[in-house]
């Protein structure tokens, strides 16, 4: 098992190429490739229309990509080949390759019908079959985890923005995922309830997971990212080491967008 | 600065303990339209009841005699029995009509769209007349292969009775009334509900059933209520199949024999009211189940201290399984 491993941690969990996304008429993403290793932190930044979101998006298939392949662990991602043709999966097979890749939403998205406790054990009932008292275990464990042992009873409404983000990314981590993706989790907070959700993500980070970020928290970028991207008008402009990006960014695009948010 | 807690002792900026602060003690803006309407109000009403008791052709004597009359009793039961299987039938079918409508698969939507089509747009009594009328346009059912030989046949009237061909001209009908109102609630969701439910990997139908019809039945369950109560009037149009042991049908025939329509009006009406309020009671605790976490804010029954014992307890199992997996 080590042995494999080890070989895996060399490859690219996650493998985007030449991908492109219309919108319409509306060409949002314009080629773009790019590779996370397994254990890798990759945050994404950029302006408000970069197309930052929709390439999230498109990895765990809340949207379709109009061209190009995007694999994770070497799966094609809502398509099967076969005869020298992409076919579309079915709802079922997508619903599988979903339960790999666990996804936090700016907007939390909490079932609001039901408490924290509820909320992540829903899924692996449901989709693992798991039985109530394990997954009851497991989710009381990652509540205790993310900090809100005391709020299993809760429902949304009852909880602080920060708190129901912290138990989105506990329905998230329940499913047992091999790589999480975050879509802007800290744009919906007040800025006192950001600290709390970025030092759950900094955690998950260090036990090794494999995260894909997007965010506009620069700090946590240079922080806790081992690669950091720049997109801009749906393309790559600029990637490396998140401090070199940073400090030191070579394109005018991506000196103009740090010199407003930093 | 900061607000200071009420129960906190103020103090100003040197520590010195400040003066209570004087509170405002303001006099109301007086309402005298509001004092004028409530005596006319109970003007009106004490000469409305002054009439009541004392018009003799109110006839309150009939009223007792046949407030409990058996047939009467029995006429509410078959109300309440119509009014309950119909909406049985009908909520079943809205709930699957209103999945279709929003299925991926086209034929699921034009099926649904037609239905809705059609029972919302001919009148309930013409329906119900040719529920009862069934048996002459199909004197007999058969199942088999079309142009085919004949696998089972039955005859139509036995299977479509008067109060069968009543429960379904009902239900039938209001089940497209009540599609569109499912179809309101599943719509009312916010967008994001399925998306995580997906990115968790649920199954669209699971999705539905569980994350989103559950969300819905807060804007659903008020219009249901009133199509319910609806339902309870409507059942006095079962006449039409014809189906005749319902609470209109007793009382009518009681005051046509009896020739005092008023008073087995006000016995139809009371009964009426009387269903009526125990209905608005079972909505009030439906509404409540499903307000959960909404309207509804009382925690569900998790102790904080059973919570964080289980918490350690589990992380305990598991740091054991983790050292076993070593080993």
């Amino acid at each position: 098992m080590t042995l494999t491993h080890e070989v895996r941690t060399k490859e690219a969990l996650v493998r985007i190429e030449g991908v492109h996304k219309y919108f319409g008429e509306h060409h949002v993403l314009r080629g773009i490739d790019m590779n996370v290793k397994e254990g890798e932190v990759s945050v994404i930044i950029g302006p408000s229309g970069s197309g930052k979101s929709t390439l999230l998006r498109c990895v765990n298939l809340m949207e379709s990509i109009s061209a190009g392949r995007i694999y994770v662990r070497d799966e094609l991602i809502g398509y099967r080949e076969a005869g020298g043709r992409l076919h579309d999966l079915s709802g079922r097979e997508i619903a599988a390759q979903r339960r790999e890749i666990g996804m936090v939403f700016q907007r939390f998205n909490l079932f609001p019908h039901k408490t924290a406790v509820q909320n992540i054990i829903e899924a692996p009932i449901q989709v693992k079959k798991q039985s109530k008292a394990a997954a009851r275990a497991k989710a009381l464990e990652l509540l205790d985890r993310v900090g809100l042992a005391d709020r299993a009873g809760h429902y949304p409404a009852q909880l602080s923005g920060g708190q129901q983000q912290r138990v989105a990314i506990a329905r998230a981590l329940a499913m047992e995922p091999e790589l999480m993706l975050f879509d802007e989790p800290t744009s919906a907070l007040d800025p006192e309830l950001v600290g709390d959700v970025l030092s759950v993500m900094k955690d998950l980070a260090k036990s090794g997971m494999t995260m894909i970020v997007v965010t506009h928290e620069i700090g946590f970028a240079r922080e806790v990212g081992d690669t950091l991207t720049f997109m801009d008008g749906g393309v790559v402009v600029e990637s490396g080491d998140p401090r070199e990006v940073i400090g030191n960014p070579q394109h005018a695009r991506t000196q103009e967008f740090l010199s407003k948010v930093l | 600065m900061s607000i200071q807690a009420p129960d906190l002792p103020a103090t100003d900026r040197s520590g010195h303990a400040a003066p209570a602060p004087e509170l405002i003690n303001a006099v109301p803006v007086r309402h005298p339209g509001r004092w004028l309407g409530a005596v006319v109000l109970f003007l009106f009403l004490a000469q409305l009841c002054q009439s009541l008791v004392t018009n003799p052709n109110f006839r309150w004597d009939i009223v007792g005699t046949y407030i409990m009359d058996v047939l009467v009793i029995q006429g509410i039961g078959w109300t309440l029995l119509l009014t309950v299987l119909s909406m049985v039938l009908a909520v079943s079918l809205a709930i699957l009509l209103a999945f279709m409508r929003q299925s991926d698969n086209p034929l699921f939507r034009y099926v649904s769209w037609f239905w809705v089509w059609f029972f919302r747009g001919t009148p309930v009594y013409t329906q119900l007349v040719l529920w009862g009328l069934v048996s002459v346009l199909y004197p007999k059912i058969s199942v088999g292969v079309p142009f085919g030989p004949e696998l089972f046949h039955f005859s139509t009237q036995d299977l479509v009775t008067a109060g069968f061909a009543a429960v379904l001209g009902l239900g039938l009908n209001e089940s497209a009334y009540l599609a569109e109102i499912f179809r309101a609630g599943l719509k009312s969701v916010d967008g994001g509900q399925m998306e995580a439910a997906e990115a968790l990997g649920m199954r669209k139908s699971k999705i539905m059933w569980r994350i989103i019809l559950p969300q819905a039945m807060r804007v659903i369950v008020p219009p249901t209520g009133n199509e319910t109560i609806g339902m309870l009037k409507t059942t006095s149009l079962v006449l039409a199949v014809p189906f005749t042991l319902d609470l209109t049908f007793a009382t009518n025939g009681i005051a046509n024999r009896t020739y005092l329509p008023i008073p087995l009006l006000i016995v139809a009406a009371f009964w009426y009211l009387v269903i009526t309020s125990l209905l608005m009671v079972g909505q009030f605790y439906i509404e409540r189940h499903f307000g959960k976490g909404v309207d509804n804010l009382v925690q569900a029954p998790v102790k904080a201290s059973q919570t964080a014992a289980a918490a350690r307890a589990a992380k305990g199992a598991h740091a054991r399984k983790e050292e076993g997996e070593e080993l």
